[in-house]
């Protein structure tokens, strides 16, 4: 699941080749304005290795504030990192407008809200054909032809019959169905979808995930999934990654991270998430809230809220060491030397 | 649950609007609350199950308006039909005996006011005999019970995360310990870790001071951990009620199925779930017959012009011998027709 150089690790999936998309040691602090904390800068994203290859789903897990989103921010260049760089097919990434350009039509960012991000005076015709004219270049009738094939590509068929209807006429399913169709009129290598359905009902969810997993295997896209909603992560991706203030503690198959998850975060989101088939009362494995980024604490960042933290922990940040196969972690627990007589939940 | 009926729910139709461009939000709905239960009303938007429950506390605005029905409340001083009472009554029995917690408490409380004082504001409406100092000491105890501690008093709603606002709110519902407390969607903006802790906290509060729930979401897997007993709602009806256990692993209606259907599982084989085909009808443009007869895989001929009612199955009993308190709006159990195989497990058998 990681491949280890002398000094990093790159969490995803891994597969032989060159991932359609890499960001090594992305890094986002964003300065305080004004207040009485202005000149210091919150950690959003530190240090993030990543690699996602083409034809795999990775999904992004943590709780608001985690930096899921920012990281999906910085994928899609909308926000510049403060370190770290990004590879495309293992090209790095130019600053150039050109460059920019190129990027915008490899790399494509789905939205949480279909309500907000299509928009309301005009078609579906119209949603479809820009992308199509500005980064094809098509013109005339070819462009209703391959609009027409988008929507079938995200099962709205028969096409004809959204075509020209507008987004308020489409129920939240449809609209985000059209905003995954308007994303591969460019062509795109790779899919960000950042919380794709948690504004839809959830009887039309596993619709929109399955279309993901679709785009997955027939057009062999690699796709980043961030979400809060660890079960539907298990259900979709092939690797879990698992954020926690602006950290990925641990990654690893997405059924192997839920079945026997390495690190006390991912237990105690495991233990909080909600469960028909729980016979035994819940008991959170931890308690609190996630920690003020502007102020991170001391080494391990879980540490104020880990049931199982021992002295190292709040002095030292631990290195990711691996857990069980591609399953790694970033915990001391995982350190023979230091867990030894520590009982391991 | 074998508590005497706190609230019952008899019929209650509300519509949007009147003449010929209103429509029928909630239609027949009939449920009892019992007390110190938790009952669940599940279903997606526009299921009409905040309507109900705005109905019920007669909070509903207009264009909403009760058309029919009846909801009983027994309070401590006899039954009450909350659809007949007057202004006075209703602002009597509201927050002391039924209060509501708002799904947005980021939007809920006051933001120019101090948290001290939009807790005691409703002790000094319902309970004028106390004096500053009483209120003040109420309003910290409250906070201790929700897990605050006294110096949050004077803060403001900003100063607060969101679990901390869900808190207060919850704390300020308590205030006046009514028999019913009413939540929409009370958790469903924070986060899992947060929502657990309140849920907890909210079910050692509700079994120690004996309040009954009515708890309002879409999240069926959360429900059904928290739930005594689930109503399962669809287009503004009530499709399916029982015991949250039954539910979960003998569900009658296919709408039920279908939802639970819907919630990758967090354990076991990954296997390729489908959900529910197609999307919830518009209130506007209801399907004749059985309003979900359109994304029914299981649907007969006749579902697509006669309305099922909500009616106890036609089964033997349940094999652990309790009498089937249970009912589904469904045609395929009302005798003579077929039950397909996922609608007629039974308690017991491995789902």
């Amino acid at each position: 699941m990681t491949s280890t150089d002398t000094t990093r690790v790159v969490h995803g999936p891994k597969r032989p080749g060159t991932p359609a998309l890499e960001a090594r040691g992305l890094t986002k602090h964003f300065p305080v304005h004004g207040g009485l904390r202005r000149g210091r800068v919150v950690r959003a994203v530190e240090d993030v290795s990543l690699a996602l290859p083409e034809g795999t789903v990775t999904a992004v897990v943590g709780e608001s504030g985690s930096g899921k989103s920012t990281l999906s921010r910085l994928l899609t260049r909308l926000t510049a990192p403060t370190s770290g760089e990004l590879l495309l097919d293992g090209e790095p990434v130019g600053g150039s407008a050109r460059a920019r350009r190129a990027y915008a039509g490899q790399v494509h960012l789905v939205l949480q809200d279909p309500f907000s991000s299509l928009n309301a005076v005009h078609s579906i015709r119209y949603h479809l054909r820009r992308p199509l004219k500005l980064h094809q270049g098509l013109r005339g009738s070819e462009l209703d032809a391959r609009a027409a094939q988008l929507l079938e590509r995200v099962s709205l068929t028969p096409a004809e019959r959204y075509l020209d209807k507008f987004p308020h006429e489409l129920s939240g399913g449809q609209r985000q169905r059209v905003a995954i169709a308007r994303g591969l009129a460019v062509r795109p290598r790779v899919l960000l979808a950042d919380e794709p359905v948690s504004m839809l009902d959830v009887s039309i969810r596993l619709g929109v995930l399955n279309l993901l997993d679709e785009l997955r295997e027939r057009e062999r896209l690699a796709i980043l999934y961030v979400t809060h909603d660890i079960a539907s992560a298990r259900y979709l991706a092939d690797t879990v990654v698992v954020m926690y203030a602006g950290q990925i503690v641990e990654s690893g198959p997405a059924v192997q991270v839920t079945d026997s998850p390495a690190h006390p975060y991912t237990r105690l989101l495991l233990s909080a998430a909600p469960d028909p088939r729980r016979r035994e009362p819940v008991v959170l494995r931890g308690r609190g809230a996630p920690p003020s980024l502007i102020d991170p604490p001391s080494g391990c960042r879980f540490h104020p809220r880990c049931p199982l933290a021992m002295p190292v922990c709040a002095e030292t940040a631990p290195p990711v060491r691996p857990a069980a196969g591609d399953q790694v972690a970033a915990c001391w627990l995982l350190d023979p030397e230091r867990a030894a007589g520590t009982a391991s939940a | 649950m074998t508590g005497e009926p706190v609230l019952e729910v008899r019929d209650l139709c509300v519509d949007y609007g009147v003449g010929p461009g209103g429509v029928r939000a909630v239609t027949d709905a009939t449920l009892t609350l019992r007390r110190g239960e938790v009952l669940g009303l599940a279903g997606e938007s526009g299921s009409g199950k905040s309507t109900l429950a705005y109905a019920v506390t007669r909070l509903l605005r207009a264009p909403g308006v009760i058309t029919g029905g009846e909801v009983r409340f027994h309070g401590p001083d006899g039954v009450l039909d909350l659809l007949e009472a007057d202004a006075a009554t209703l602002r009597r029995v509201r927050w002391d005996q039924i209060s509501v917690v708002f799904q947005s408490a980021m939007h809920a409380l006051n933001p120019v006011a101090r948290i001290d004082a939009q807790l005691t504001d409703a002790l000094r409406a319902h309970r004028a005999r106390l004096g500053a100092a009483e209120r003040r000491e109420r309003a910290v105890e409250l906070l201790r019970l929700v897990g605050i501690g006294e110096e949050r008093l004077r803060s403001y709603p900003h100063e607060l995360s969101g679990g901390m606002r869900q808190r207060v709110m919850i704390a300020m519902a308590l205030a006046l310990e009514p028999r019913v407390v009413i939540m929409d969607e009370p958790t469903t903006a924070l986060d899992v870790v947060t929502q657990r802790e309140i849920l907890d906290e909210l079910m050692q509060l509700k079994d120690r001071l004996g309040f009954a729930i009515v708890f309002i979401t879409h999240d069926l897997s959360l429900l059904i951990e928290l739930a005594d007993t689930i109503a399962i709602m669809y287009a503004g009806r009530i499709v399916e009620l029982a015991d949250a256990q039954r539910l979960f692993h003998s569900p009658r209606h296919p709408y039920t199925l279908g939802l639970l259907n819907s919630f990758p599982a967090l354990h076991g084989e990954r296997v390729r779930m489908e959900g529910i085909p197609g999307s919830p009808p518009a209130l506007t443009a209801l399907p004749a017959g059985c309003a979900f007869h359109p994304r029914c895989p299981f649907a007969l001929a006749r579902c697509a012009h006669d309305v099922p009612r909500l009616t106890e199955p036609a089964e033997p009993a349940e094999p652990d011998g309790a009498p089937a308190a249970r009912s589904a709006a469904c045609w395929l159990h009302t005798g003579g027709e077929h039950v397909p195989a996922p609608l007629a497990r039974v308690l017991g058998s491995t789902p």
